[in-house]
């Protein structure tokens, strides 16, 4: 039995998995990426590795990805993380034609053809407003863990308006609100309000198209899921594995190279 | 041309770069002879220069846009930004603006040179920056500025021509605001107007108008002869610098002839080519070279681009003037090739569809800038045009700005680009199976 692994090295997090020729999952790691990016990079593919209890050499092919892709040194290529999300919503959801990718520093919207293949996406620009970043800004400014942030806001019934697209401004209009006396949750929701009006703007201009597939760190947040789904009025496919999809689809990808190089070439007809 | 016959492929392959670079520096440094001799030049823009007007009248011509570019490419154009800024101009105020007020502020000084101060400004309205700039320098040295009013394409797909009543009417008016310039330069230079000292120009920018046409529709070829983008610019630099001389019309045709060989020979910009891009926009000069490699990396070559078109100021038509009535055919070569290089920034799709089959392209990048609306704000627009009307063509949405470096994101740009290619490969993969 062969196995194929992806790497993909965030900005803030670094994952990794290991698939058997299957392309089911068995082992996976979760670390935070630090300031030593190839140190994250194979600490997470040992851990992976471990929890798998695979040994390194039965790991035919290993596929970078994410920001730090190139930093992947054990890897035998590199694909972008947006062919990688859109790879493994696939796999995962089959009828997925619309990824929406949350990170720690990037969203991503990407529209798929049905074989998994990008047809067209699109990303936030120069400001981390509609990603994690800016919920970790929440967090910072309210002083409430990352994965609490989600089922304190789903208890607002009077949300507050976060105005200001930039991540660093939010923390003062956060702490602005809580000097007007408003409420945590409802401070909380405007928040996640903001970043899902931003992160739909990104998905209405590769075309909202049905199934939507929510992947990265953020899905892991439930108020962040709801604020989607009611802005766009329509249901999103949320995975186990959200936060390991770019990982995934980068294993997936190894696959296919293992299963190409295994074809056995054509015989000439005479 | 005899000398043709004696030049050896080694010589002809990448000669129109090595001239090109070797004489736009010249330009610069002959510049510096106005500025210290505090004589002053005419000051233009690319879209709709009149620099054959001026040239009849012995103004050296600066070009504003082009100094500003050329901080950006220079790399020194932060600091540049920064004086401006400093003295109170916006971030979100044109980039090529912010640089040429420093540039004014510090004397003229730039990296090509010292730039004379202007005595004259000449416009065009196809830009609006372009009135409020020259305001600028009316306020700045008192000088009188003169704006050329072009009627644009009412809607797309509506241009009239030679013999339209409408397009009749359009010439009269530009050439009657001709006639009103020529009073205002003779008052300026102080010297006559001579109708056969313009039609001499004319005849110039004749000869450079039949080579650039030329060129242009050589890079159909394959693989793709020059690199819009890169040496495009060079290109763009001689049409407009030396627009109305022999050296420009001379340029122009020897350059033509070494496409011509290219064509013939095979011998193309790439050694592999594997995709054909088309680049509508204005280039990322903060990182010019570095912005092209993110694509010939992926044997991406742009192999066409709107800013030829528009930032050649229409030239790339292949209008050429009548000598026999220089004013009326110079109103009607300005009409038409403002028209278009407004028409190419504003209704670019239905040409961008048309050019996609007979270049033989791949896929479009689309490059919106922070520091410019008017090339920027229908890009979106043309993207979903053409997504709608070529669904084989990929597209890519790259933001940054052509001058200021704080919104060139370099990971972020790559990581795009990478992904269009992969989408890109991945297409001919499907195509080859099915």
């Amino acid at each position: 039995m062969a196995y194929a692994a992806g790497v993909d090295v965030g900005s803030t997090q670094t994952k990794a998995v290991v698939i058997n020729e299957k392309g089911e999952i068995v082992g996976r790691s979760l670390i935070d990426t630090g300031a030593n990016v190839m140190a994250a990079a194979q600490n997470s593919f040992n851990k992976a590795l471990d929890m798998g209890k695979i040994p390194d050499e039965d790991v035919e092919y290993v596929v970078g990805t994410g920001y730090g892709r190139y930093k992947v040194t054990f890897g035998n290529t590199q694909i972008t993380e947006i062919s990688c999300h859109g790879r493994g919503a696939v796999h995962m959801f089959p009828d997925t034609r619309t990824v929406i990718d949350m990170g720690g520093q990037d969203s991503k919207a990407i529209r798929v053809s049905p074989d998994g293949e990008i047809v067209d996406f699109c990303m936030n620009d120069k400001c981390a407003a509609g990603t994690g970043r800016f919920l970790g800004a929440a967090s910072s400014a309210l002083d409430i863990p990352l994965d609490e942030l989600g089922p304190t806001a789903l208890d607002s019934d009077k949300p507050v308006r976060i105005s200001t697209t930039c991540t660093v401004f939010a923390e003062s209009e956060i702490l602005a609100w809580l000097g007007k006396g408003k409420k945590v949750e409802d401070i909380l929701w405007g928040v996640h309000l903001s970043i899902a009006s931003r992160s739909i703007g990104l998905l209405r201009r590769v075309g909202i198209e049905d199934q939507i597939t929510f992947t990265g760190g953020v899905a892991r947040n439930t108020g962040m899921i709801k604020s989607l789904e009611e802005g766009m009025g329509k249901k999103v496919n949320v995975s186990e594995e959200s936060h390991f999809m770019g990982a995934l689809g980068a294993a997936l990808f190894a696959l296919d190279h293992i299963f190409a190089s295994r074809k056995p070439a054509k015989k000439e007809v005479a | 041309m005899s000398e043709t016959i004696q030049t050896t492929p080694e010589e002809l392959v990448g000669r129109g770069n090595k001239e090109g670079a070797n004489l736009f520096r010249q330009w610069f440094q002959d510049l510096s002879s106005p500025a210290v001799q505090e004589s002053g030049g005419a000051y233009v823009f690319v879209m709709g220069s009149l620099n054959e007007i001026l040239k009849s009248f012995d103004f050296p011509v600066v070009f504003p846009e082009i100094n500003s570019l050329q901080t950006a490419v220079r790399r020194v154009a932060p600091g540049f930004l920064n004086i401006a800024e400093d003295y109170g101009y916006s971030p979100d105020i044109c980039g090529y603006v912010k640089a040429d007020v420093a540039m004014q502020l510090q004397g003229g000084k730039h990296p090509m040179g010292t730039i004379p101060k202007p005595k004259i400004a000449v416009l065009t309205n196809a830009c609006n920056t372009y009135i409020k700039w020259a305001e600028i320098w009316e306020r700045m040295y008192d000088i009188p500025i003169f704006t050329v009013d072009i009627p644009g394409t009412r809607a797309e797909g509506t241009q009239t021509w030679q013999g339209d009543p409408g397009f009749e009417l359009d010439k009269k008016y530009v050439v009657e605001q001709l006639k009103e310039l020529i009073t205002l330069c003779e008052k300026v230079s102080g010297q006559k107007f001579d109708i056969d000292k313009l039609r001499e120009v004319l005849e110039f920018s004749n000869g450079m108008a039949r080579g650039w046409k030329t060129v242009l529709e050589l890079n159909k070829s394959r693989p793709a002869l020059f690199n819009a983008l890169t040496d495009g610019t060079i290109f763009l630099g001689m049409a407009n610098g030396f627009r109305g001389t022999k050296v420009g019309s001379d340029y122009f045709t020897r350059l033509a002839e070494e496409m011509e060989f290219k064509s013939a020979n095979g011998i193309g910009t790439l050694t592999e080519e594997q995709f054909r891009l088309f680049f509508v926009g204005v280039p990322c000069y903060p990182i010019f070279r570095r912005f092209n490699e993110f694509f010939t990396d992926w044997g991406g070559v742009f192999v066409h681009s709107t800013y030829l078109w528009f930032a050649s100021g229409g030239s790339n038509l292949g209008f050429e003037y009548n000598l026999e009535d220089p004013i009326d055919s110079l109103a009607e070569g300005l009409l038409i090739s403002v028209r278009d290089a407004m028409d190419s920034m504003f209704h670019h799709q239905t040409a961008t569809v048309e050019l996609a089959d007979s270049f033989h392209i791949d896929g479009v990048v689309y490059h919106p800038i922070k520091s410019c609306r008017t090339v920027s704000t229908g890009l979106a627009d043309g993207r979903r045009h053409l997504m709608k009307h070529n669904k084989n063509l990929a597209t890519l949405f790259l933001e940054s700005d052509m001058m200021d470096q704080r919104v060139v994101t370099e990971a972020q740009m790559k990581n795009r680009v990478d992904a269009f290619f992969e989408g890109l490969i991945s297409r001919r993969q499907t195509a080859k199976a099915s």
